[in-house]
């Protein structure tokens, strides 16, 4: 594809509320200085319906223009959908690069939407910076359940394209936007949706298990015994406001659902404190944790090699540190 | 009503990720001696396709993997566990392929493999390799095939025309309708895959699998095809740095570790 400018493209995924997700705000931090360096504009892509929150969050966040896409078939995220939008903005516009939160929705539109451009694509980026020598995007990426950090660059192909992991960046400070506002109105028709959603199936008792975008994360693994181990967790989690994550010993076990699993066959993660709790810190585990930016570990064996990668390692019980801490936790609250 | 479902089932050879270790001197990744194995979230798409040929016995299920030679181990795994044919893409030319030019690859190939199993109604992949981890190859296949596609499958039932697909979402799980032909990439689901049993593990040991060159495919552009068709480049890689010089926290007794790891988060206006 030609480009027809040096702007630098994010992709604000939305909620069916027309919020913006987390992600593609956090994106418009990186995205700033990458488009300064390539001299070209920050520009936020929001598609969904009634977007109006996204919009604004956009504009206070960084963006310096902001493209809308505003339909009722966006309601809803489809591949189908989302993929005609993009690419339809892209072939009129003609980016340079472009980023996309890599959340389930972002990985699975992200190859899509390359594909049908014939670029290419970097999968889950942690770090991102303009190479000096070639001005092309280096996009850098763990692999091999993070045991190896890679270095990515599209030379000849464009828009480069990459999807970058939620939690990496900061949400830059809010601040009065000035973003010109272009809206482009992309009808899709019901024919070319070829999926559509029959049922959604909430989680019993645990509505909400937001990993991804959480904070605080409470994590147990093979140490915590059984639910009632992790019923204390809970307790803990409650007063840090944070999300109870899991292992995938304790997950097997059946201690805890799926869909609280942190690692290789589960999610993600990239909290500003992970509390690892009765966690022995296998390589798969790591892998969906170590972008945390503090690491606290528990654990009653001190050669855990969880506390290679702790900040903080408390070697002890959990059973009888976790209390004391919920019991602090509770005192400085008051 | 008899339903006869042809399921392909993309599976990569993969080294087991949990056994690989670091150098501690060079600083570099030991991959010698690192088992391989079929990477686990194709054999869930396997099972996914199992578990169809359960409930529609006139299912045929057929295995791609695209590697080198030694991928055939992983296919004969994948026929003593449930396959009933294989087949191994494999030359120079698609060496060093990035995962557009890998899809581009496979794409061709499904056409390929087509002319001798008939249309395939489902492309069953894994969600992503977990050496790679860039759950790329599945969509794009999609794309490359003009095909709708469900990422993050858990299992999925055939209802007429279309494929009921029950997929993991961050707030629990969906069923999504999608019209066949598709393709659907599978994540771990609750239970286990099924293992290969004795009779079919002899059986896949004597089985033929037959390899597909860049000459099989007249219709390919090998000018998309391996390390000079793929747009992106591995500039460089490393190993990420530890993390060193963590607190270690062993007071005498619980309670005053527990304290000191309170105070200390505070301190540093963790909490």
């Amino acid at each position: 594809m030609q480009t027809k400018t040096k702007d630098f493209w994010v992709f604000i995924e939305t909620n069916e509320d027309g919020s913006a997700k987390n992600v593609g705000l956090e994106l418009l931090t990186p995205g700033k200085k990458l488009a300064e360096k390539q001299g070209g504009k920050l520009v936020a892509v929001v598609i969904g319906n009634g977007v109006d929150k996204a919009v604004e969050a956009a504009n206070a966040h960084g963006a310096e223009e902001i493209i809308i896409v505003d339909r009722p078939e966006y309601r809803r995220y489809s591949t189908d959908a989302y993929t005609i939008a993009l690419c339809t903005l892209v072939e009129k516009y003609g980016p340079t690069s472009m980023m996309i939160g890599a959340t389930s929705n972002g990985r699975d539109l992200g190859p899509r939407v390359s594909c049908r451009l014939n670029t290419g694509l970097t999968a889950d980026c942690t770090a991102l910076d303009i190479d000096e020598e070639s001005g092309n995007v280096a996009w850098t990426r763990p692999a091999f359940g993070g045991n190896l950090m890679a270095t990515i660059m599209c030379p000849d192909h464009r828009p480069q394209m990459g999807t970058v992991r939620p939690g990496v960046f900061k949400k830059s400070d809010p601040t009065t936007g000035v973003a010109k506002l272009i809206r482009e109105d992309i009808p899709v028709s019901q024919e070319q949706i070829r999926t559509q959603v029959l049922e959604v199936i909430r989680e019993v008792g645990q509505e909400n298990v937001d990993l991804e975008g959480a904070e605080i994360i409470v994590s147990g693994g093979r140490g915590v015994g059984g639910p009632e181990g992790f019923a204390l967790l809970q307790m803990l989690a409650e007063e840090l406001g944070a999300t109870v994550g899991a292992s995938r010993a304790a997950v097997d076990s059946g201690w805890i659902t799926h869909a609280h699993q942190v690692g290789q066959t589960g999610k993600t993660v990239g909290p500003k404190l992970y509390i690892a709790c009765g966690i022995s810190g296998a390589v798969q585990h790591v892998a969906g944790m170590s972008g945390s930016d503090v690491v606290v570990a528990i654990n009653k064996d001190p050669d855990a090699p969880i506390f290679q990668i702790a900040d903080y390692g408390v070697v002890g019980d959990l059973f009888e540190v976790l209390p004391v801490l919920i019991n602090e936790v509770k005192k400085a609250k008051k | 009503m008899v339903i006869h479902m042809n399921i392909l089932v993309c599976v990569k050879q993969v080294p087991d990720t949990a056994e690989i270790k670091i150098d501690p001197v060079k600083n570099t990744l030991i991959r010698d001696g690192v088992p391989s194995i079929v990477n686990p979230f194709d054999a869930y798409a396997l099972e996914a396709a199992a578990r169809i040929k359960d409930a529609n016995p006139d299912t045929k299920i057929v295995v791609v993997s695209m590697g080198l030679p030694q991928a055939m181990a992983a296919l004969k795994e994948c026929l003593a566990i449930a396959a009933d044919q294989a087949y191994l893409i494999s030359d120079r030319p698609f060496g060093g392929s990035d995962t557009l030019a890998t899809s581009y690859i496979i794409s061709q190939a499904v056409r390929k493999i087509e002319t001798v199993e008939g249309k395939f109604d489902a492309i069953f992949c894994g969600k992503q390799a977990i050496d790679g981890d860039t759950a790329q190859v599945g969509p794009e296949i999609a794309e490359h095939l003009g095909y709708p596609q469900v990422t993050y499958g858990l299992v999925a039932e055939v209802a007429g025309d279309t494929l009921s697909v029950q997929k993991e979402t961050e707030e629990g799980s969906e069923v999504i309708g999608v019209k066949m032909p598709c393709v659907v990439t599978f994540t771990k689901p609750a239970w286990d895959p099924r293992y290969p049993n004795i009779k079919r593990k002899l059986a896949a040991n004597r089985a033929e699998i037959p390899v597909i060159t860049a000459a099989d495919l007249p219709d390919i552009d090998l000018s998309r095809a391996g390390l000079s068709g793929s747009p992106t480049k591995v500039k460089k890689t490393f190993v990420p740095s530890r993390k060193i010089g963590g607190v270690k926290i062993q007071e005498e007794g619980a309670e005053a570790s527990a304290q000191k790891l309170y105070s200390l988060l505070r301190e540093a206006g963790i909490v």
